[in-house]
């Protein structure tokens, strides 16, 4: 991965239980709704986070978060 | 219906008369609908041609994202295409979306009951220009006798010798989101008829795993008459901004409540006065459905009733529901209603949903039948944010934009319910229709 390319957390909501993980690994990016569900910071991941988003996507019990490449347009 | 009668000559509706997609009187059969509208036309020059009438048209979804109808159809076709290729299964399928979940709107089963033939020309039309072998009429179960009439006119065109894809009639269960696509997909594979998480698309990867065009019935009836009249026919009603006509449900306090077909772009004022005037003085109206928008009357009595003209006015056209709200009626608990409604439609696959739209009910309903709680209503506007745009579909959005309207429209009588409490039409029976649980009135 160039680390040109610009990435940007996605969440899919159907898959996500609320197991804070994320939070607690990218708390610049991620915080908790009153509910425990992950609200994600818009736009792409700031280089000096990256490595740390790279773990939160890793972590995530239920395979919820995701690393994409920004969408264009 | 509007009570014009058809004049036109087999071949050719008069392009600025309404109605077009429904004839009054009985339902057409297949006989009938030929003479009013002439036989089903072939497209010699190929299937791109017919994308290229419908985008020159400008017609869009009516199905309530008024998206661009030629995108989508082009979208299919070019996956159709590529996935054809190596070990990837090609070609596609069309689902006609006639499963109305909106509780207030009658028009995708009126059009079924009174014109299927327009409806299955349609289908056969644009199953043909995205290379679809197999599609899917998926309607709800609200009219138990539908399904076995529109396989009887589908075997009236079979005998008939007329061309079309395989087409199927698969009845949906009951429920807010399953009419939305991708939970028909869902549910067509196997699935419950619940949303699914996109990409990837229905168009990218559908039913069989095969690129799907999931129209709207009515979407595809226009498409059947674009086909055989041409784009400039089709925009001689309707506004630049939003050229055709539409089918919309009109119902609240109107003289004579029911599905109207208008040219995009009639005045709110005009269409409750074809729905047989205001039959009470009237306070707003609810544009767009359970998932649309409130706008207040007099002061918007003008804005013109398309996707384009209601977005503007806060709300939105959806499958154009329009329901007028009585003054002697309380704006915050009807709304409350249709929320403690909506909430309870929650596939609870996401949750900011599963959780926020009952807190966002119970928050509303608070203001609305006790009142004298500032402190409701900060918490109310601090939970809409945290719903929006945070579910796998749309419902989540459209129920936070509906209460946002209310928030805006109904100003005035929060603000008289934070002080005084609840007023007294907060206890009238309610005018927006909510189904169930038993005792609450359809």
């Amino acid at each position: 991965m160039s680390p040109a390319v610009r990435r940007v957390l996605r969440l899919n909501p159907i898959a996500c239980d609320a197991h804070g993980v994320c939070a607690d690994l990218l708390p610049e990016m991620v915080t908790l709704d009153p509910w425990g569900y992950p609200v994600i910071a818009p736009g792409p991941v700031p280089a000096e986070l990256a490595e740390h988003a790279r773990r939160a996507v890793a972590s995530c019990p239920t395979l919820a978060l995701r690393l994409d490449r920004q969408a264009r347009g | 219906m509007t009570a014009v009668r058809s004049s036109g000559t087999p071949d050719q509706l008069p392009p600025g008369q309404l109605p077009r997609l429904v004839a009054p009187g009985a339902p057409l059969g297949l006989q009938a609908h030929r003479g009013r509208y002439g036989p089903l036309p072939s497209w010699p020059a190929g299937p791109a041609q017919l994308i290229a009438s419908v985008e020159r048209a400008g017609l869009t979804g009516r199905g309530g994202a008024a998206f661009p109808t030629a995108r989508k159809m082009r979208a299919v076709a070019g996956t159709a295409a590529r996935t054809g290729r190596g070990r990837r299964r090609g070609g596609a399928v069309l689902i006609a979306n006639g499963a109305e979940s909106e509780p207030a709107s009658g028009k995708d089963a009126m059009l079924l009951r009174q014109s299927p033939h327009l409806v299955l020309d349609g289908i056969a039309l644009a199953a043909g220009a995205v290379g679809a072998a197999d599609a899917y009429v998926c309607v709800d179960g609200t009219d138990p006798g539908l399904a076995g009439r529109l396989l009887a006119a589908v075997a009236e065109r079979e005998q008939a010798g007329l061309p079309g894809p395989a087409i199927r009639v698969v009845v949906v269960p009951a429920g807010y989101v399953t009419s939305e696509e991708s939970a028909l997909v869902n549910f067509l594979n196997g699935g419950p008829a619940l949303p699914l998480y996109v990409p990837p698309r229905p168009f990218e990867r559908g039913v069989g795993g095969q690129a799907t065009l999931v129209s709207n019935v009515e979407t595809l009836a226009h498409i059947a008459l674009i086909a055989r009249y041409g784009p400039g026919w089709f925009a001689a009603v309707g506004t630049p901004a939003a050229p055709g006509s539409a089918l919309v449900t009109v119902g609240g306090a109107v003289g004579r409540p029911g599905v109207y077909e208008i040219g995009l772009g009639l005045p709110a004022s005009d269409l409750i006065e074809l729905a047989g005037g205001p039959s009470a003085p009237l306070q707003a109206i609810l544009a767009g459905g359970y998932l649309g928008g409130w706008v207040p009357l007099p002061a918007a009595a003008a804005v013109p009733v398309s996707p384009p003209g209601l977005r503007s006015a806060g709300a939105s056209f959806g499958a154009g529901v329009l329901i007028a709200l009585p003054a002697a009626c309380c704006g915050l608990a009807e709304t409350a209603r249709v929320l403690r409604y909506l909430a309870g439609q929650s596939a609870r696959q996401c949750g900011p949903c599963t959780f926020g739209l009952p807190a966002i009910a119970d928050a509303l309903a608070h203001l609305a039948w006790r009142g004298r709680d500032g402190g409701a209503a900060d918490w109310l506007r601090s939970l809409l944010p945290l719903v929006d745009k945070r579910g796998a579909c749309h419902l989540p959005d459209g129920a936070v934009a509906l209460v946002g309207s209310a928030l805006r429209v109904f100003a005035a009588d929060l603000e008289r319910h934070l002080r005084q409490g609840p007023c007294p039409d907060a206890s009238r029976p309610a005018v927006l229709p909510v189904p169930g649980p038993p005792g609450a009135r359809r």
